[in-house]
């Protein structure tokens, strides 16, 4: 077991962590009773998966050789031999060891950049993990074949709100035009494969992104002219850099809400 | 009050139930997003498998202050109960 395997299962829990947070900071400040409810429940779905994922990375970490172990404990705030448990990655790391794709980390803005955001990212959940559901690894098929039944809900829920606001008034159509445009250049990272995507996609764990990249845009593209939305270029530029550790400006200020009172009061508990 | 999505009323089946019973109301644009909005609002806890949805404007009730001619008389019509019938013992369990 590699430490590639290690950052594979980091990426996908760091997706899952950076989403539900940033979801979260709807809670109490949705547009409306029912869609406050509805999304605080869609960031508990996130959560709950990162949680899993970060259960298996600490168990792919325990069971690491000595020497990797303590390469990678300093980012970690840990002794080289301590034990990590689910919550040592999430609060201990700092942005530059975070695996998450840049498109999840961007800001809430308004409820058509949120409904953007989580339109493109629930197209490829879905994708990914019904791709996942037969990794060779058991516990990874798990996960997706749970996850699955959850992004199914949030990519309805998406598309039908970018349905709904594209299709809607002068101003609804603006603004999700608006949101489609500035979050694009953050969608082609999803599909670029890390040195961790190639090592697990030859052991027959990990999936192949340019396969779910074509459908990707397909679905995408249903939706957007069902919406009276404009697609915008296949072949702009495209942010990168998530999955290697480089992140936007907002990374730090949401890891110092995320991470302040576990660093401030180091290993207390409730 | 025109600014305000139309009111809907819920009605949930639970996993064991047979009958959908009226759970509450929610605002939504439409009934696919009536839909979602009682799956979000009122399944959260697991409470039920199967969603009705109906804009309370197609509810039709009874009004209360008539209860007393709509229900009282049907209180000592005795007559209407099937319980004066003896039943022959074949079939003295049905």
């Amino acid at each position: 077991m590699s430490v590639n395997k290690l950052n594979y299962i980091l990426q996908l829990a760091d997706n899952a962590l950076i989403i539900g947070h940033r979801i979260s900071e709807w809670c109490g400040h949705g547009p409306i009773l029912e869609q406050d409810i509805a999304i605080t429940n869609t960031a508990l779905d996130h959560l709950g998966q990162a949680r899993s994922l970060f259960q298996y990375a600490a168990s792919l970490y325990n069971e690491l050789p000595a020497e990797e172990r303590a390469a990678i404990a300093p980012n970690l705030n840990i002794a080289a031999d301590q034990i990590a448990d689910e919550d040592t990655f999430p609060y201990h790391r700092d942005a530059w060891d975070f695996r998450n794709v840049q498109l999840l980390e961007q800001d809430n803005k308004d409820w058509a950049y949120t409904v953007a955001r989580s339109f493109f990212y629930d197209q490829f959940t879905v994708l990914h993990y019904t791709a996942l559901r037969n990794s060779t690894d058991a516990t990874v098929a798990a996960i997706a074949e749970k996850s699955l039944k959850e992004a199914k809900y949030h990519l309805k829920w998406s598309s039908e709100w970018v349905i709904r606001l594209g299709d809607g008034t002068e101003e609804s159509h603006a603004r999700m035009q608006e949101a489609i445009n500035e979050l694009w250049a953050y969608t082609g990272e999803l599909f670029m494969a890390s040195e961790a995507d190639t090592a697990m996609l030859a052991e027959g764990i990990a999936t192949a992104l340019d396969k779910i990249k074509t459908d990707w845009f397909t679905n995408v593209y249903a939706i957007l002219s069902e919406a009276t939305l404009a697609m915008p270029d296949a072949n702009a530029w495209m942010h990168a850099g998530g999955k290697t550790g480089t992140h936007t400006e907002h990374m730090g200020f949401i890891l110092t809400e995320l991470q302040y009172v576990q660093r401030a009061y180091p290993n207390m508990t409730w | 009050m025109s600014q305000e999505w139309p009111l809907w009323e819920v009605f949930i089946r639970s996993k064991t139930g047979l009958d959908h019973k009226h759970v509450g109301s929610l605002h939504a644009a439409d009934a696919a997003m009536a839909m979602e909005n009682a799956r979000d609002v009122y399944t959260r806890r697991m409470e039920g498998v199967s969603i009705w949805v109906v804009e309370s404007k197609h509810i039709h009730a009874s009004n209360p202050d008539e209860a007393d001619s709509m229900y009282d008389p049907a209180n000592d019509k005795v007559y209407r109960h099937p319980t004066f019938y003896v039943l022959p013992k074949e079939v003295e369990y049905m």
